[in-house]
């Protein structure tokens, strides 16, 4: 059975697994803090944050709380979670949380629609997050403003950052967080209550598909539609009236699907259900790819990224997904794994066969992904152009891993998207440069390869023209990152 | 003081369209819009979606019992499609189904049988096949045509701008019932209640009177519920009126993208004269608007461009057209700043092209040719209080034009991969509606018998601030704390005729009623307090709650003063009329007073463009605005912020798509990109020009709303000065927004355009 804390109330929904936490949150419980903008994860109106147990540092069972936009988020990923919404942070009437506090008094609400959603990302970010002005400012990057121009809403982070040093200071967080009133006192007993939820519900995957699994050996069964959703934010905005009449099953969150970890022969793997921000948070991956941070900044926002699997960006095989372009150009190599437990090896780079047509049997899930991080001695770069440098979807993106030594390009891969109908690795291109001299004339000639590789078509993210060129100027803006002191754009014109 | 409304926002608590409670036996309405932008409606196959689970009823043209018409200024807008389409997504039927997901679901099962026509989307098509909204207008000042020989240089061109997507974040919306006696009340989420009102009466057949509208306060509106909210308004209505139970309709995202109006895309030939020393002495410009298929304030919009055409220059010699066009989009319609940006555009377009071709900076230009008392503007009211030299050069002062000019060539000469780029951006905007008969506004007022105050007007909250900045008035004008002052809903039956809240003038029309009003009854309880207290009138007042004789207290306050008052039978209420002074406009020449006043300022703007992959950022926007005597700093701060932040919006990410069949592509916030945290420039100064005000402002408070925006259009030109310090060689064309395409294409484009006649000195 579905069950989850809403605020400080435990509730046992029956609706359909595949349907979305907002629509719960409004019209069955009328929490009505809690908005709709857009339904498609891109306005952050309907911010929520989502607690989850994890082992702190020590050992001890807390509850990690993360915002997510919950018009993406399945009711079924609620499962054994604590949700907040705005109502659940209230004081008593006539008091306001801090983050409240810093709004009201910075001017930060106009007309107030997407208000809670502003303080549902800022007291998440109180929770947990580092007390810089950077990181206060992430924590509301995928909440859209229309009136105030956001200048209102800086200077109330920056009012909660000076305040947060304080917070670092106290001896334990949870308890200084009650007491300055940023969250009510409920909060100090999430984590046994989860604890003992977790105790009852283990196991049990059934209730969380908002029915019953298909009986895959009963030839009898017609099976229903089944939809196998990760974090929700493609399947949902594409077709959630479907997903919501479907059997789903839910992948988000499983222990035995959500991994990083370093193999013995160097490899990195990596679970299915890892999310953006697990992989951007990751100590080990940041060690192998020292701009990781700045490069998945530009993957969405961060309610998005909390929610958004790995598995999910390859499988859901659009031609600009962020992480498939990462991934494409470190020849990662996927796990899939049939109903009968049976498991194969593919190269990511076999995965498409056509627009959003994958080389995968029906029955086959994704499990696994590894691959073998930059070695000393070579580069990665990720590059991204969109209409709106944050939260948007690429014109086109591209990322390279380049080994150069004595000013000879040894080894380089080259991936791009948007400019076909899958993503691709630029293979020939790729090739080619292997073995030139880093040189003007030997990225010219690449640029212009790589010009026979693609297909791109005009759409509203540009015409066909502006994405030729633009790929010429990633592929430029590779090697001028790396390697300014060989190269000048002066240059290359 | 901040938004009085803010501690209900912040906790969640303030309640919008689609969260007033739902009455028992709700049904909820979806829209089947016309998939073809232009056609023959032979016929709608409603069988299918008839049958779909849930599915009480499909509502279509014929089901109108009154007139099946929403136009307002020109009657020529069905409610419901009648034997044609004219735009992709016009309303065709309404589906009601028990629940929303239902009603949508039986959407998708209607199919419509239409005959294609032929589809134009294009402005200038429109103008040259007749297809025109209202008659061609034109203003005129001194003589043009003679003028050109006075001229050193003149400078020809062609500017073009996009259209904008207001992008409230509440969709629009409504909540109708049935009313005793055949009446219906309707929650709205429009900035215009008399005008959702006027139109559902005449859909029903009802009179204005039946017809309640209530609204609570909008989620944004930006004038994109100015006009445009009376469709969901009225069909709510008539589904309620029709069926007898609660029908509520509230636009998915998706349908209000392709459904609704947007800000208005321009197309414009300019061509300017300058004398030897760069005064501007004539000015020829024609200006195409695409208003979508039907007037909506198309024509409105149109005469503020005209307005506007000239900013805050004085041009002797100038000839100004404007064609409102027929297209076949949905009907464009209000945006912050009514067409006043649009025509601005256009002449700061101009500048810039002569700047380059004569090799000055634009701000040159500008600086020489600033309004000035005495002068004229081409719609014949004469230039008074006229802040526009005052406020140039307090910016250019206080953020070191000279200086930052010169950091910023010197950031040129060092960097090969980016490049700035700095732009002035000085504006003047007039403050009314222009159609006078609009400027009048009333309020009625409450005090009960505790003392506490109630009051009502046609105002609506929207964001802007204008519920706290009335209680502002209200508590000064009384002498009270503003925590005893409430502003009711806007409604209808407490306050009838009113004009909708837009055109930057909602506070001070509204408010200066509420000042009448509050006034009056402060004369009535002091004549109240003087027989009481056997005082003399004259210098009696009320300060802090405390009734004041000749600065002393009297033995009286408020509450006390109130409640005697009541046991006495003096009126606790009262109603007051307000209407602007001094404001005329005689359309057959052109010519008269139209404004109360005009608002000033001036920008400075600086962006960097990446050169390698055509990006940039808006650095700095550092401007000195004209707020008069501001009494809600706060409020007027974040209004000119966020107009700012819109503006620059408008010019460079937001990028409206309609496909040759006249489909919307940009029809989805994953499409269509407005300004997130990080695409605002770092720094934005906002400094207060102290100036007297104007006594036809709000306690001398200027209007603050839509002026900021049009400092947006600074970084269209800040970007534009980046580009061509990498490539002095391009011209690109005058086309915003100017986007990341937009910009890597002129870095990137053929070397060779036409030369200029002179080149530039500098690349700034």
């Amino acid at each position: 059975m579905l069950q989850f804390y809403l605020n400080d109330q435990l509730v046992r929904p029956a609706h359909p697994a595949g349907s979305t936490l907002l629509d719960y949150i409004r019209y069955q419980q009328h929490l009505t803090g809690t908005k709709i903008g857009c339904r498609e994860g891109d306005c952050g109106a309907c911010t929520v944050l989502v607690g989850e147990l994890r082992p702190d540092a020590e050992g001890q069972p807390v509850v990690r709380y993360q915002s997510m936009t919950s018009c993406l988020t399945p009711l079924g990923n609620a499962h054994g979670r604590h949700i907040v919404t705005v109502e659940g942070l209230s004081q008593a009437a006539g008091q306001l949380t801090p983050v409240q506090q810093a709004i009201v008094a910075e001017g930060g609400t106009q007309c107030g629609f997407c208000t809670p959603g502003f303080v549902m990302s800022m007291t998440g970010h109180c929770l947990h997050g580092a007390a810089t002005p950077e990181a206060a400012r992430a924590s509301i990057d995928g909440n859209i403003c229309r009136c105030t121009g956001y200048k209102s809403l800086e200077r109330a982070t920056d009012r909660l950052t000076a305040e947060l040093l304080t917070r670092d200071a106290a001896p334990k967080r949870l308890p200084w967080l009650v007491q300055q009133g940023y969250v009510p006192a409920y909060f100090e007993r999430m984590a046994a209550r989860l604890a003992e939820l977790r105790r009852e519900t283990v196991a049990d995957v059934a209730a969380r598909t908002g029915g019953h699994l298909p009986d895959a050996n009963d030839p009898a069964v017609t099976p229903p539609l089944t939809y196998l959703l990760g974090g929700g934010t493609d399947l949902l905005v594409q077709r959630a009236d479907d997903v919501l009449a479907a059997e789903v099953q839910l992948l988000y969150g499983h222990a035995e699907r959500c991994f990083i970890r370093e193999q013995a022969d160097g490899r990195i793997s990596l679970g299915a259900a890892t999310t953006v921000e697990d992989l951007r948070s990751s100590e080990l991956l940041l060690g192998r790819f020292p701009r990781l941070r700045q490069h998945l900044k530009l993957v969405s926002s961060t309610p998005i990224r909390n929610m958004a699997t790995v598995a999910g960006n390859f499988v859901n095989a659009s031609p600009i997904g962020d992480l498939t372009i990462f991934f494409l150009a470190l020849d990662a190599r996927l796990t899939l794994q049939n109903a009968a437990g049976e498991q194969r090896q593919l190269p990511l780079r076999e995965l498409y066969r056509g627009y959003k047509q994958l080389n995968r049997q029906p029955d086959e899930q994704l499990v696994e992904i590894s691959f073998l991080p930059p070695a000393e001695g070579e580069v990665f770069n990720f590059e991204k152009v969109s209409k709106r440098t944050h939260l948007d979807i690429a014109s086109v993106n591209a990322a390279a891993r380049l080994r150069v030594h004595d000013a000879v390009i040894q080894e380089a891969h080259l991936s791009a998207g948007g400019v076909g109908p899958t993503p691709l690795y630029l293979r020939r291109t790729s090739e080619w440069l292997s073995g030139q001299p880093l040189t003007p004339e030997t990225l010219r000639a690449a640029g212009e390869l790589a010009q026979q590789e693609i297909s791109p078509i005009s759409d509203a993210r540009g015409t066909a023209e502006y994405k030729r060129l633009l790929l010429r100027q990633l592929l430029y803006a590779h090697f001028l990152e790396h390697f300014p002191q060989q190269l000048t754009l002066a240059e290359l014109l | 003081m901040h938004n009085l409304d803010a501690a209900g926002h912040v906790r969640g608590e303030s309640q919008y369209l689609d969260d007033i409670p739902t009455q028992r036996g709700t049904l909820h309405a979806a829209v089947f819009g016309s998939p073809l932008a232009h056609g023959v409606l032979d016929g709608l196959s409603l069988q299918a979606a008839r049958r779909a689970p849930g599915v009480v009823r499909i509502l279509t043209a014929e089901d109108i019992p009154g007139e099946n018409q929403i136009g307002g200024i020109v009657p020529d807008e069905p409610l419901l499609a009648e034997g044609h389409v004219h735009f992709q997504g016009q309303p065709v039927a309404l589906v009601l189904a028990e629940t929303e997901a239902q009603a949508r679901a039986a959407v998708k099962l209607i199919e419509a049988d239409i005959t294609p026509l032929p589809v134009i989307t294009d402005p200038r098509v429109a103008q040259a096949q007749g297809e025109l909204i209202v008659p061609p207008r034109t203003f005129r000042l001194g003589d043009p045509a003679t003028a050109w020989a006075d001229c050193a240089h003149i400078i020809e061109g062609t500017a073009e701008n996009g259209g904008q997507e207001h992008l409230y974040i509440e969709t629009q919306g409504a909540y109708a019932y049935p009313t005793d006696g055949g009446g219906v009340r309707v929650h709205s989420s429009t900035q215009g209640p008399t005008a959702v009102q006027r139109h559902t009466a005449r859909v029903l057949g009802l009179g204005m009177h039946k017809v309640e509208i209530d609204v609570v306060r909008l989620g944004g509106g930006f004038g994109g519920k100015e006009d445009q909210a009376t469709t969901w308004g009225a069909l709510a209505a008539l589904a309620a009126h029709v069926l007898k139970k609660p029908v509520k309709l509230v636009l998915p995202r998706h349908d209000d993208l392709r459904m609704t109006g947007k800000r208005h895309p321009y197309s414009s030939d300019f061509k300017l004269g300058l004398s030897a020393d760069l005064k501007l002495l004539a000015y020829e410009v024609t200006f195409y608007q695409n208003a979508g298929a039907a007037a909506d304030l198309s024509p409105a919009v149109l005469e503020r461009t005209l307005f506007h055409a000239c900013n805050t220059y004085f041009i002797p010699n100038v000839r100004a057209t404007a064609y409102s066009c027929r297209t076949n989009l949905p009907p464009n319609t209000a945006f912050r700043g009514f067409g006043g940006p649009q025509g601005m555009f256009v002449i700061e377009s101009a500048i810039a092209q002569a700047a380059e071709q004569l090799g000055v900076p634009a701000y040159e230009i500008q600086r020489r040719n600033l309004l000035a008392d005495g002068q004229v503007f081409p719609y014949g009211q004469r230039v008074a209080d006229c802040n526009a030299g005052l406020s140039w050069q307090t910016a250019e002062q206080k953020f070191e034009l000279a200086g930052w000019q010169t950091e910023v060539d010197a950031f040129n000469a060092q960097n090969a991969t980016k490049k700035r780029g700095l732009a002035v951006m000085p504006i003047c905007f007039g403050i009314s509606f222009t159609k006078t008969a609009m400027n009048q506004a009333r309020a009625l007022v409450h005090i009960y018998t505790d003392g506490s105050v109630g009051i009502s007007t046609g105002a609506v909250e929207m964001g802007q601030g204008v519920n706290t900045k009335m209680i502002q008035v209200a508590a000064r004008t009384l002498g009270i704390n503003p925590n005893r002052v409430r502003i009711e809903a806007t409604n209808t039956t407490r306050v009838a005729n009113t004009s909708p809240s837009a055109a930057s003038a909602t506070a001070d029309l509204n408010g200066k009623a509420v000042e009448l009003a509050c006034r009056e009854l402060r004369a009535r309880l002091m004549r109240h307090a003087a027989d009481e207290l056997k005082l003399e009138y004259e210098g009696l007042e009320i300060r802090d709650e405390q009734v004041l004789a000749a600065g002393k207290p009297a033995e009286t306050d408020w509450e006390k003063l109130v409640s005697s008052a009541y046991w006495k039978r003096v009126s606790l209420t009262e109603n007051a009329h307000y209407a602007t002074p001094d404001l005329w406009f005689d359309q057959t020449e052109e010519k008269g007073h139209p404004f109360a006043y005009h608002v000033y300022g001036t920008a400075l703007v600086q962006a960097t463009v990446d050169v390698v992959r055509g990006t940039y950022d808006v650095d700095a926007v550092r401007l000195v605005h004209d707020f008069g005597q501001s009494f809600t700093p706060g409020i007027d701060r974040g209004q000119i912020e966020g107009g700012l932040v819109q503006g620059l919006g408008w010019m460079t990410m937001e990028e409206l798509i309609y496909n040759e069949q006249g489909r919307l592509l940009s029809n989805a916030l994953s499409t269509y990109k407005v300004p997130d945290l990080y695409s605002v420039p770092a720094v934005v100064d906002v400094e207060f020009l102290e100036t007297p005000g104007h006594p036809n402002a709000i306690l001398r408070a200027k209007a603050v709303g839509e002026p900021p925006l049009m400092y947006g259009l600074g970084a269209y030109f800040a970007i534009r000065n980046a580009v061509r310090a990498f490539r002095p060689d391009v011209r690109p064309a005058f086309s915003a927004p100017i986007t990341p395409e937009k910009v890597l294409t002129s870095l990137y484009a053929p070397a060779a355009v036409p030369a200029p006649r002179h080149e530039p000195a500098t690349t700034s």
